[in-house]
């Protein structure tokens, strides 16, 4: 059987050869030597003992408690940064009203400050001595503040620009075929900001899973309680068990990879279905 | 009336963009609002969309007062320079959108969305997207789109603006014979004369924000209202205080009654016509006339020539 219309594919260009290889050279062995070497070690350290002394420290009780506290606690902060990351965002873009400018600016600051300033900031301020009469600290309430207040750009970051970007004339289109703001918001912007939204989450997400500085005073690191995994990391390394260690690094990296590859796949489905 | 718009004032900030505007389109018609870019054509567009509120003034579409209406209300098909195509949706999803907005039954967006399809030449490319497409199929994309809704009238705001002489051309042409076939009002933007010559059977000058003239391309060509319109409509030339157009003029050798005497500066041969620049006056001015017509006359640089207009010729004295 023969097809009438033949899908049409298009194929990059194919343009300075050489430095591309060159390129591609570089950016190989800097990441190997940043990113790969340090993650293969860290993976290869926590099979040290074989896979059964793995599996036991992870599962230990404070590890185990540390560990579900830390994904559930991301999980959380990642759902709620969706939300109010691009709500902030969109305020940004499309609203005009004094101090806009210093708001957008004062989005960064998370990033900027250390986290463990952050982490003070935020005890002063909920925890018991609070100004405004709210008590976070050593509790999980704190550990989810913490977080929230470290991932806050990452989503408005990604979608802001998609945002800027966006053709408000799609949006005239739309009302001028009979959508209401709802429906124009729903049907035509919301697609097309789903793959920044979906990658600014990922993005927090997987920061707050390895997030320490800023949640080490407010939680008072109480195992089984508000002890994050990161904390937990560092007093095995205290306690001189590198490998157990080790281990639960790497069922972070998996976690953390798990939520990126599964997020691109989301994005790819999603792009074919249109 | 389809369209009556009344004194409609607009300004952007401390800039007039439209002054005391009144337009009536009649229903059925084929209408250009030409002008300079800048005349206030777009927003006097937009503002009968619902797209810009008029600072003073009504619209009313089919009868209908909509000077407060939303976009949404209007049932105004509108169709934009660049596209404003959905990217993330087919081409299918594209043109259904209204329908599907409007909650038709599946069956029926389908039927219609075909049809419509055919009518823009685009069914065999109803699952591509967007990005996959020309310039003149996203725009013929976007004009099924607005269409597909039933639109009381229909609004394309530089519809060819941003496409290459070529498809222009051919959409022109297409876009005359689709009106012929869904004879759906229709006004569009242009600031080319030649495009609103051959599309529309009606045209309306604006420019500074204020309707010039309107009347049948033929009307607003032969008897434009003043040296801009006259100006802007076709090539224009002045002899003896005059604008006339450089084809209604008449070379003869030696002098005649009412002529003016000038002297040939360069020849210049474009294909059948033929460029006659010259002096008359003390100011340059140029003639055209056919191959034919030069050859008879033999004219060369330096040449005395007797020039006046052609007998019913339309030209317009300038104040001085």
């Amino acid at each position: 059987m023969t097809r009438e219309v033949t899908a049409i594919t298009v194929r990059p260009a194919r343009r300075l050869a050489g430095g591309t290889a060159a390129g591609l050279g570089v950016a190989v062995i800097y990441l190997s030597l940043i990113v790969l070497i340090p993650l293969a070690a860290v993976v290869w350290r926590s099979a040290d003992q074989g896979p059964g002394y793995f599996w036991r420290s992870v599962t230990t009780p404070d590890a185990w408690a540390a560990l579900t506290l830390t994904i559930g606690a991301s999980a959380l902060v990642a759902l709620i940064n969706l939300v109010m990351g691009t709500a902030i965002a969109w305020v940004l873009v499309r609203d005009r009203f004094p101090g806009r400018r210093v708001l957008d600016t004062i989005i960064d600051l998370p990033f900027a400050l250390p986290t463990i300033v952050a982490g003070l900031v935020l005890l002063a301020l909920y925890g018991p001595q609070s100004p405004l009469g709210i008590n976070l600290a050593y509790s999980r309430a704190g550990v989810v503040l913490a977080l929230m207040f470290v991932t806050l750009p990452f989503v408005v970051r990604t979608v802001q620009p998609v945002l800027l970007e966006l053709d408000t004339e799609m949006e005239q289109a739309a009302a001028s075929l009979g959508a209401g703001p709802f429906q124009t918001f729903r049907r035509v912007i919301l697609p097309n900001l789903v793959p920044a939204m979906l990658s600014g989450t990922a993005l927090a997400f997987t920061r707050a899973i390895s997030e320490f500085g800023s949640t080490v005073l407010i939680s008072g690191n109480l195992p089984f309680k508000t002890q994050v995994a990161a904390v937990n990391i560092f007093s095995q390394i205290e306690g001189d068990n590198t490998t157990g260690a080790a281990a639960i690094s790497t069922v972070l990296l998996v976690v953390a990879l798990v939520a990126l590859v599964s997020l691109d796949v989301l994005q790819r489905w999603g792009r074919r279905r249109g | 009336m389809a369209i009556e718009v009344r004194d409609v004032n607009k300004s952007f900030g401390t800039t007039p963009v439209l002054h005391d505007v009144s337009l009536d389109v009649a229903a059925g018609s084929l209408t250009a609002l030409l002008g300079p870019s800048g005349g206030g054509k777009s927003t006097l567009l937009r503002v009968i969309a619902g797209l810009e509120r008029p600072d003073t003034g009504t619209v009313r579409i089919s009868g209908v007062d909509a000077t407060r209406l939303s976009p949404q209300r209007r049932n105004v098909g509108f169709v934009f320079q660049h596209y404003a195509a959905f990217k993330h949706l087919t081409v299918f999803r594209n043109v259904a959108f209204g329908l599907e907005i409007r909650k038709r039954p599946k069956a029926e967006i389908r039927k219609r969305v075909m049809e419509l399809l055919e009518l823009v030449h685009l069914e065999k490319l109803a699952d591509r997207y967007p990005s996959q497409l020309s310039g003149g199929q996203r725009q013929r994309m976007a004009l099924a789109r607005a269409l597909a809704v039933e639109p009381q009238v229909l609004l394309l705001d530089e519809p060819f603006g941003a496409l290459d002489a070529q498809v222009r051309k051919e959409l022109r042409t297409w876009l005359r014979r689709l009106h012929d076939e869904v004879h759906v009002t229709t006004v569009f933007v242009t600031h080319d004369q030649e495009e609103a010559i051959e599309v529309a059977d009606t045209i309306v000058v604006l420019a500074g924000g204020e309707v010039v003239q309107a009347g049948s391309p033929g009307e607003v060509y032969d008897n434009p209202a003043n040296p801009f319109v006259m100006r802007f409509l076709g090539p224009v030339t002045e002899i003896g205080g005059s604008l006339v157009r450089p084809h209604d003029i008449e070379i003869s050798p030696g002098p005649v009654e009412g002529g003016s005497p000038a002297v040939v500066s360069r020849v210049v041969r474009l294909g059948f016509e033929v460029r006659v620049e010259v002096k008359v006056g003390g100011h340059d001015a140029w003639v055209q006339v056919t191959r034919e017509q030069a050859d008879r006359l033999g004219l060369g640089p330096g040449d005395t020539i007797h020039l006046r207009p052609v007998p019913g010729a339309r030209s317009l004295a300038l104040a001085l």
